[in-house]
């Protein structure tokens, strides 16, 4: 297969991409490299390497081998042309929006995002003069009465957290094309093995890898997947992309890098100069676990389903907000975005509301009440409790997150236990 | 040949084949695109010779620089092209009279040129459009990678070190000739 002249597949890429026995040793298994600076080979390769007229490895806080494996894997998993894997999903949504925004900037956000985003685009990220406008993603022409000439991309979640509501993301991306804006998608719900955005228009992915790709709860890690389909150029509204730049002798990232200079933008300007490296073991831990990232989201999928089902018949429970389910509200998009399930996270409404919520966490017994989503174990969390705790009221409802909602994150142990778990906490 | 993809194999064969590449739109601005391809391609073993009416008679990294295809007195093997695609039929037409002829007619990332491209075919060389040879270079010898860039490309064999350091690869494919 070293001449790709057949087309991988899904789970052979999982596996093999970015993954080569390494140069070195002929380690076949992804070695960590542990190491903060790398040995120029002369003077004239260090010279080479900074001026980016090389490939290759300076200092860990730019590039990694083992993290270089990580980026491979999504950028191939994600069908684009190149991935910068950072420290967490929120620091590759910092990345982003600083290669994108200059102060006094706009961008466009889906109201139905985790809450951590919105607490990210409302506070920290309004101290930088980067201004989020909200729009319904349930009302698609909010987003294109929200243009204005300041804004400069639009985000959305292609599987909404919490709500398990899936986001019609092809008008969306159409009206983003209309506007000569990217589309950026955080991905971190669906994975690309439910959804690969990019095929409905994004010209940019985001993933907290700490969840599915990850999929094991034990790093935090966040990447950028560029898509290669924006150009840079064309309207010079982004000036990391499309001006010489002054860090480096005058180079125009767009003309040097073609489709995949976002990406490098990304890691020789943000990354290098904001600093928030993914560590090569956080890397090794992740892209392993992708290597069974079908496997496990399938399994999720389909427990996450059955659950769903259960619960929408049980007598405490006032509703399920799962996109796979018969009759969810999102169904018809779950089937054109997600047709293979819509993923581990759902939110249930109980009847009992606040009080209700807090008695369900407090006595499941399998699993386990924290702040995560996309373990192999089963999670749950009482969002207005926790996670969407500083949001109003009013932001609470608008988010999915209202008094009377929990939310699960299905893991893939035995389906039957996970059932009889959430069967007697509700009693 | 479809000028849309090229198979690994084609574009695998031509950098391993060519030695002496005449890069026409050679532009010794250190922040060029040209200029990054030129001293990749000289780091890699290539003998590249620019081509550069302003500044013929120049040297750059060693090499002499050249007002035109037909001025180098040597053999070229490849024709590097980083010219707007209405410039490129003139030089391809240039190429086309050298003795021995080039093998190979490039033209480098966003540049297409169907008329040119069917002109080399006819006479039996090589064409590759819209893409560049330094990006190709990476791609297949793995270089790429480490810049989180989709090589496209699979592997159950190691990456072959060029020699000379630790940072440059081959294009080898870790694969004995026959195997």
């Amino acid at each position: 297969m070293a001449d790709a002249e057949r087309t991988p597949g899904f789970d052979t890429l999982a596996i093999h991409a970015g993954a080569k026995p390494d140069p070195t040793t002929g380690a076949r298994a992804t070695p960590i490299y542990q190491t903060a600076s790398y040995v120029f080979d002369d003077v004239d390769h260090a010279a080479s390497l900074f001026g980016l007229q090389a490939f290759g490895n300076i200092y860990t806080r730019i590039g990694n081998p083992t993290c270089a494996v990580l980026e491979e894997r999504v950028a191939a998993l994600e069908g684009g042309t190149a991935a910068l894997a950072v420290a967490s999903g929120h620091a590759a949504q910092v990345i982003v929006m600083q290669t994108l925004l200059m102060p006094g900037d706009e961008f466009i956000a889906s109201k139905k995002l985790y809450g951590g985003s919105i607490n990210q685009f409302n506070h920290a990220f309004k101290s930088f003069g980067w201004n989020v406008v909200w729009a319904d993603p349930d009302d698609i022409s909010a987003f294109e009465r929200a243009i204005t000439p300041k804004t400069k991309a639009i985000f959305v979640e292609s599987i909404a957290n919490p709500g398990g509501t899936v986001t019609d993301l092809e008008p969306i991306g159409a009206i983003a094309r209309k506007a000569g804006i990217p589309f950026i998608v955080d991905n971190t719900l669906a994975s690309p093995y439910l959804c690969k955005p990019i095929d409905f228009g994004a010209d940019i992915v985001v993933h907290s890898l700490t969840k599915f790709l990850g999929g094991h709860g034990n790093s935090i890690g966040g990447i950028i997947v560029d898509a290669g389909t924006f150009n840079w150029s064309r309207d010079k509204k982004y000036p990391m992309l499309c001006e010489p730049r002054p860090e480096y002798a005058g180079i125009v990232l767009h003309e040097t890098f073609g489709n995949f200079a976002f990406a490098i933008a990304c890691r020789v300007l943000g990354l290098r100069d904001l600093g928030p490296a993914l560590s090569p073991f956080n890397a090794f831990l992740i892209s392993t676990g992708i290597e069974t990232l079908p496997l496990r989201m399938q399994r999720h999928c389909d427990n996450a389903l059955a659950v769903a089902e259960f619960l929408s018949k049980h007598p405490s429970v006032a509703w399920v907000s799962y996109g796979s389910l018969p009759g969810d509200k999102y169904n018809a998009l779950a089937k054109k975005y997600v047709p293979k399930g819509c993923g581990a996270v759902m939110t249930i409404g109980l009847k009992g509301g606040y009080e209700a919520g807090v008695k369900l966490v407090s006595n499941v017994k399998l699993f386990s009440h924290l702040a995560n989503i996309g373990d192999t174990k089963s999670l749950i969390i009482h969002p207005a409790s926790t996670t969407h705790r500083q949001l109003s009221d009013q932001q609470k409802t608008a988010a999915g997150a209202g008094p009377d909602v929990v939310r699960l994150s299905i893991g893939i142990e035995d389906v039957a236990d996970i059932i009889a778990d959430l069967d007697q906490g509700l009693k | 040949m479809n000028h849309d993809s090229y198979p690994d194999s084609y574009i695998r064969g031509i950098l391993n084949t060519v030695k002496t590449v005449a890069m026409v739109g050679f532009s010794p601005n250190t922040a060029r695109p040209s200029y990054f391809v030129f001293k990749y391609l000289n780091e890699r073993g290539f003998k590249v010779i620019p081509i550069n009416p302003g500044h013929a008679g120049k040297e750059f990294l060693g090499q002499t620089c050249y007002a035109s295809l037909s001025e180098v007195p040597e053999p070229i093997d490849m024709v590097d092209i980083f010219r707007a695609p209405q410039f490129v039929v003139p030089v391809v037409e240039e190429a086309l009279k050298l003795t021995p002829k080039p093998r190979v007619i490039w033209m480098q990332l966003t540049i297409r040129n169907d008329e040119a491209a069917a002109m080399a075919e006819a006479e039996g060389l090589k064409v590759v459009m819209n893409r560049c040879p330094k990006i190709e270079y990476g791609r297949l010898s793995s270089e790429i990678s480490w810049m989180g860039i989709n090589s496209r490309t699979l592997s159950n064999r190691r990456a072959q070190n060029l020699g000379g350091g630790f940072q440059r690869m081959g294009l080898g494919d870790g694969r004995k000739p026959g195997e």
